[in-house]
């Protein structure tokens, strides 16, 4: 772990060489691996997110954005949409308000649920929002909604991807420090002490439910976020781009990057753009990237119980043993040195 | 949680699910009249139509449940949540497809099936059930057996698994939708009803057939008992000097033969298709969420449960909102998981 005095250095030269990084990549790498890196960082922290506080893996978060996407295709009137046009704002504002009040629900039902059962139930939740999508042809168009607009102020973002790029960035930076922020707050601390111990909490006088609802509520207002700048990105939204498939990718990225780790959101999204990327070039992969993404899959969950999978067997064993250290509150200097995977 | 699953409340006679009249129960019992008074104030209209749908309710339940059953009983013993059960089941159809074509190739130049006999029908169902339930033991034996108890572990590892079944069915069998030709083409004349096609019933039929042998052999066979004890406690039941290894192999090999048996009659009744595995996938989890997970009783009921509400939405549903009947499963698993968290008939924890 880095010492807590070196972690807003380190930040912010990080985010400056990612700020710098398009002056030196093709616009085509910019826009297809480091822009899609960070929108699927940003979903994956969603996920990560209420892994690493809440204790709970969520298969429920690539439905909420793709439901904020559809949301905002529909509201903005995008070719294959209903027709209920209304300004780029407004269509902002209300698909994530949308969203956050689906997620808020669903969380409702799911939080009595823990471990297996919920990533069971969250993973019905998931499905259940791509089928909706994709029966309801008056809400997705037939196979998705296109030319869904972006804000004036992104210019065109097939042509010049930079303005999105930079706007993910600077939203990546905004979740994660919210997202360390939210750790030490005492709804953050509350939250925890749930993962932890619910029991406890309960008798505490905590309303698990209740915490744990608005935690997956928060998820969902991320997940939206990332949900948007994915329909500006693409330009379009079908129901594919909300199956199994894409709910397991997620699943696969926070996986690589480490379920308790939130900067692991990006990590893991950033290598998985550029496996994805890269794969389609190698001869005898070909057109069987699927396949190919599938037995690394299958080669990660295999080969590293005690790396990357060790922690990710103590997911379940955490509700019989809490984890000892909780997350420090400050340092020395006054920094925060609490991290979200509580190292 | 990991103690105790419904396997081993119903059999159990007195072990039913525990009826309180909560709040939370009423409002269950409130939305359930509703939904009855609804479909019940329009199958007045038409008593025949509604005995027809009610049957293809039933009948659909039929496939639902020997799907469910085998998800079920792989997860109540092992706690192993089988995320590539739906590729089980496409992969059975897919195996049974493809033996019939070698046994009676399609006319490329016509669009009709090719007419199957007795044999070209059930030598392919009954080996393409047999190859799932080999895929799924030796899935069992290489990726799961050693990390036993590692729920969350063995559920990525099934769903890497399904990902790579599913791409290379895309990539060997192709996008289509294609279906096994059977015999049993006519309609059979049923009282009340008129004429029904002869493959759903003779589905449905299998379809209890299995829910009754599952039962005996949970209840009435040394196996089935050996069962119920791993479900309560595996590690007693080892020291006990029982192989569990061997008790957790055949498991696997029946859930995965359900699996199976269930794709190769939905690609007759139905299709074979691609998009199969998620769509089962998730039928097996919505099903064995609402019932209670580890119970077979519970099972049946979450299927004859959705197969009504697919039934009974495809039809009654007003007008341009018939495509909007997934809403209403979303609907069922809240209200259901609203009121008894742990399924209707599971147990807590």
């Amino acid at each position: 772990m880095i010492p807590a005095r070196y972690q807003w250095p380190i930040g912010i030269v990080v985010l400056v060489v990612a700020a710098l990084l398009p002056f030196v990549t093709t616009s085509f790498e910019t826009s297809q691996i480091l822009t899609r890196a960070l929108i699927l960082g940003i979903a994956a922290s969603s996920l990560i997110f209420l892994a690493s506080l809440g204790g709970g893996v969520s298969l429920a978060q690539t439905g909420m954005y793709g439901l904020a996407g559809f949301l905002f295709g529909n509201f903005v009137a995008a070719d294959g949409g209903a027709t209920m046009a209304i300004g780029i704002y407004p269509a902002l504002a209300l698909a994530i308000v949308g969203t956050v009040l689906v997620s808020l629900i669903i969380g409702l039902i799911s939080s009595r649920s823990e471990g297996i059962y919920f990533l069971m139930i969250t993973l019905a939740f998931g499905v259940i929002i791509k089928l909706i999508f994709e029966k309801a042809t008056d809400l997705s168009g037939f196979g998705g909604i296109n030319n869904i607009p972006a804000p004036s102020f992104l210019g065109n973002t097939t042509t010049d991807p930079n303005n999105l790029y930079w706007l993910a960035l600077a939203i990546s930076a905004l979740v994660y420090l919210g997202v360390r922020y939210f750790a030490r707050t005492p709804f953050g601390l509350a939250f925890q002490g749930v993962r932890d111990n619910p029991t406890r909490m309960r008798a505490l006088g905590y309303n698990v439910i209740v915490l744990r609802t608005i935690a997956f509520g928060i998820g969902g207002l991320i997940a939206a976020i990332s949900g948007l700048l994915n329909v500006w990105w693409l330009t379009e939204i079908a129901p594919g781009t909300i199956d199994v498939g894409p709910i397991i990718y997620l699943l696969l990225i926070a996986i690589i990057g480490g379920l308790y780790r939130i900067e692991g959101a990006w990590i893991g999204a950033l290598i998985f753009a550029i496996i994805d990327n890269r794969l389609r070039s190698i001869h005898f992969v070909g057109d069987r990237t699927t396949t190919a993404i599938g037995v690394i899959f299958l080669l990660i969950v295999l080969l590293s119980p005690g790396g990357v999978m060790g922690i990710y067997e103590s997911l379940v064993t955490r509700f019989r043993r809490p984890r000892t250290p909780g997350p420090t509150i400050a340092s020395d200097d006054g920094t925060a040195a609490s991290s979200v995977a509580g190292d | 949680m990991d103690e105790g699953t419904g396997l081993t409340a119903e059999v159990v006679s007195e072990a039913g699910p525990r009826v309180r009249l909560s709040g939370g129960t009423l409002f269950l019992f409130v939305v359930l009249l509703l939904a009855i008074v609804g479909v019940g104030i329009q199958a007045v209209h038409d008593l025949n139509l509604f005995a027809v749908v009610t049957l293809n309710g039933i009948t659909l339940a039929g496939l639902y449940f020997i799907v469910a059953s085998g998800f079920t009983m792989i997860f109540g013993l092992m706690r192993v949540v089988n995320m590539a059960h739906g590729s089980l089941y496409m992969l059975g159809g897919i195996v049974a497809y493809l033996i019939q074509q070698r046994m009676i190739p399609t006319d490329p130049t016509s669009f009709d099936l090719p007419q199957a006999t007795l044999g070209s029908f059930l030598i392919p169902l009954i080996l393409a059930t047999l190859v799932v339930a080999i895929v799924g033991l030796i899935m069992q034996q290489v990726f799961l057996r050693w990390n036993q108890g590692q729920e969350l572990r063995q559920a990525l590892i099934t769903i890497a698994l399904s990902i790579i079944i599913a791409d290379q069915a895309v990539a060997h069998f192709g996008g289509i939708a294609k279906q096994i030709s059977t015999p049993f083409r006519e309609s059979v004349h049923i009282p009340y009803i008129g004429m029904y096609g002869t493959m759903r019933l003779a589905g449905l039929i299998i379809a209890i057939v299995v829910g009754v042998l599952l039962l005996l052999l949970i209840t009435r066979t040394r196996f089935g008992m050996v069962v119920r004890a791993g479900v309560d406690d595996r590690q007693m039941l080892s020291a006990l000097g029982v192989n569990v290894q061997v008790v957790f192999a055949i498991a696997f090999l029946i859930g995965a033969f359900l699996a199976g048996l269930a794709g190769t009659l939905g690609g007759t009744i139905n299709s074979v298709n691609k998009a199969d595995d998620s769509k089962f996938l998730l039928i097996s989890l919505v099903i064995v969420i609402i019932g209670g997970m580890g119970s077979l009783v519970g099972a049946a009921v979450g299927a004859v449960l959705l197969g009504l509400l697919d039934a009974y939405t495809a039809v009654y549903m007003p007008g341009d909102y018939s495509n909007y009947g997934i809403i209403l499963t979303f609907v069922l698993l809240v209200v259901i998981l609203a009121v008894r968290p742990f399924g209707l008939l599971g147990r807590a924890g």
